[in-house]
């Protein structure tokens, strides 16, 4: 008897979540055609002999590739890109693990006030609101136009959010491995090098990584800072593959923007496979 | 090894407060240059004619609320306020946390590989840098050509006669994958035991979605408004497909400080404008603070 009920509703509840599952499916088909079509042309224009904005299957070339070094400019884009990025990934790690460690193992008077004033803060100033005086910063201390101008107003953007994410981390590994060292005799620097750097390794990737990511694709920054077309990354160069007539080139735009999207990618799946880059509850109100 | 154990007693085992301090003082010196000093920068600027070109330039005086008082009487300021608003309203709330709620769970109940594809597409949109971003959305949306008006068999220039809605679009594509990740993380942090003894006890989805689902993911969909809302509300990227055009019509407030700082050199009025944007970031920001306590 009771199991005859139990069966009956279960078989409801198979009958309910068919129609569940046929509506499931529309809406991912959906997102996946939102998502995916604009993508598409990233991935087929770069290789197609006659590029045009509509998404076809192409004409194969690798010819596109070839105007990028034919634009005295474009190249030069993506160094400076990845010098922006690759000194931004760097300083913040430099500046901010040494913060979040102190943050995460030693008590002091304040702490939690400091950090949520900080994560207050940095939630509030952003570049946008404080583009003014940044640039009049950078005015009066001659680093418009300079590559570590650049490197510090975006590594001063990024500091906050890396400390929190670092100092979650750190968080999260007993401090038994230090203690033990300790005990051993170990002096203080010794352990930090050999210890503690080796664990929080993943955490500095992650924070390497996403710094990196924000830097090269930021615009902003660039846009107030560089006058210089020979300093521009990629970012703003993009913007100047235009015909005098206003026409976009497509053969560069197509091949370049796959150029300047590539790294990224490489990163966040190397990253993503090696360390896994989602959120373990760390960014959890 | 006594004094190594003493020291560990005293929980204060690698760091002393002098190294401590020393570690912490770098970071300190960047946030008070780069965030507290553009605070305060900011804030001064707004109450004076400041301007880089011109007669103000030589003669730059304390002007107090002046700014305020010719923002809100200035019609290209308040469409931007208005514009903002609805970018915010559209983008970060309706699109970006909705859809990537709904996504994440919607493909909660997939099998993993499926759920690993549609994430890996969602987040390469995420990942792509914005100039890019902005240029495959002006070649799908493209008049003539354009992959959106093939579909649909039309010939609309999306960006002309549409252009809030285009930078809406542009936006939820762009920014869905943090949300998603995020409620992700919160469903997947829910006991598996709870959803089953709902499921055997009948409930609906919409059931389960409300006894379940949102009492254990609240605290993660306050955070996730607060920094998304934050995020669209002082993004720079309409400027990337629209440049605030066409006619001002996605001239949201980042774009309009920047115009009229850096472009027209009016660093005065700008910089009350952005003192205006400072405001309402810590407006919204202890709004949703304060909710997030009160229901936790």
């Amino acid at each position: 008897m009771s199991r005859n009920i139990f069966s009956r509703k279960r078989q409801i509840i198979e009958e309910r979540s068919l129609s569940e599952r046929s509506f499931s499916f529309i809406f991912i088909l959906l997102v996946v055609l939102f998502f995916g079509i604009p993508l598409l042309w990233l991935m087929l224009a770069p290789f197609d002999r006659v590029a045009s904005y509509s998404i076809k299957w192409p004409n194969w070339t690798l010819s596109n590739f070839s105007t990028i070094n034919e634009n005295p400019y474009a190249l030069r884009s993506l160094v400076n890109s990845a010098v922006f990025s690759a000194g931004t990934g760097l300083l913040v790690i430099l500046i901010g693990a040494p913060a979040s460690y102190a943050l995460s193992r030693v008590k002091f008077a304040g702490r939690d006030a400091f950090l949520y004033v900080l994560l207050l803060f940095s939630s509030i100033v952003t570049g946008t609101a404080a583009m003014v005086p940044l640039f009049l910063l950078a005015l009066k201390l001659n680093l418009l136009d300079t590559y570590h101008g650049v490197i510090l107003v975006l590594t001063g953007g990024l500091i906050p959010v890396s400390i929190f994410i670092l100092k979650d981390f750190t968080d999260s590994i007993p401090k038994s491995y230090e203690e033990s060292a300790q005990i051993f005799g170990a002096s203080s620097w010794r352990i930090l090098r050999d210890i503690v750097t080796p664990i929080i390794r993943p955490g500095l990737a992650v924070i390497f990584v996403w710094s990196f990511v924000q830097a090269w694709g930021n615009f902003l920054t660039p846009l107030i800072m560089i006058r210089d077309v020979n300093k521009s990354p990629a970012a703003n160069m993009m913007y100047s593959f235009y015909t005098e007539g206003g026409q976009a080139i497509l053969p560069l735009v197509g091949a370049f923007s796959l150029l300047y999207t590539a790294p990224v990618l490489l990163m966040y799946f190397y990253v993503n496979k090696k360390y896994g880059f989602r959120f373990y509850g760390g960014i959890k109100g | 090894m006594n004094k190594g154990s003493r020291a560990a007693k005293l929980g204060n085992p690698i760091l002393g407060r002098g190294a401590a301090a020393a570690f912490l003082s770098p970071s300190v010196i960047f946030i008070a240059i780069f965030l507290f000093i553009p605070a305060g920068w900011t804030i001064y600027l707004g109450l004076t004619n400041y301007k880089l070109t011109g007669f103000d330039a030589a003669n730059t005086k304390f002007v107090a609320l002046d700014n305020f008082l010719k923002a809100f009487q200035d019609p290209q300021f308040i469409s931007s306020l208005k514009l903002s608003i609805i970018y915010v309203i559209g983008s970060a709330i309706i699109g970006q946390a909705v859809l990537g709620f709904l996504l994440a769970w919607v493909l909660s109940t997939f099998s993993a590989r499926a759920r690993n594809l549609v994430e890996l597409i969602v987040i390469f949109a995420w990942i792509v840098p914005g100039s890019v971003v902005a240029f495959l959305w002006f070649a799908f949306l493209n008049a003539d050509e354009g992959t959106l008006n093939r579909l649909t068999g039309s010939n609309i220039e999306w960006l002309i006669r549409y252009p809030m809605l285009s930078i809406i679009a542009f936006n939820i594509w762009r920014g869905a994958a943090f949300s998603m990740l995020l409620f992700s993380a919160a469903i997947t942090a829910i006991p598996k035991s709870h959803l089953e003894v709902a499921r055997v006890a009948g409930a609906t989805r919409m059931q389960q979605l409300r006894q379940v689902i949102f009492p254990s993911a609240r605290p993660y969909i306050y955070t996730n408004i607060l920094l998304i809302i934050l995020w669209t509300f002082n993004d720079f990227g309409p400027y990337l497909l629209t440049g605030g055009g066409p006619g001002g019509q996605t001239e949201v407030l980042p774009i309009f400080v920047y115009n009229t700082a850096l472009r027209f050199l009016d660093f005065g009025y700008g910089s009350a404008i952005a003192t205006v944007m400072l405001l309402m970031n810590l407006f919204i920001s202890l709004i949703i603070i304060k909710r997030s306590k009160r229901n936790r």
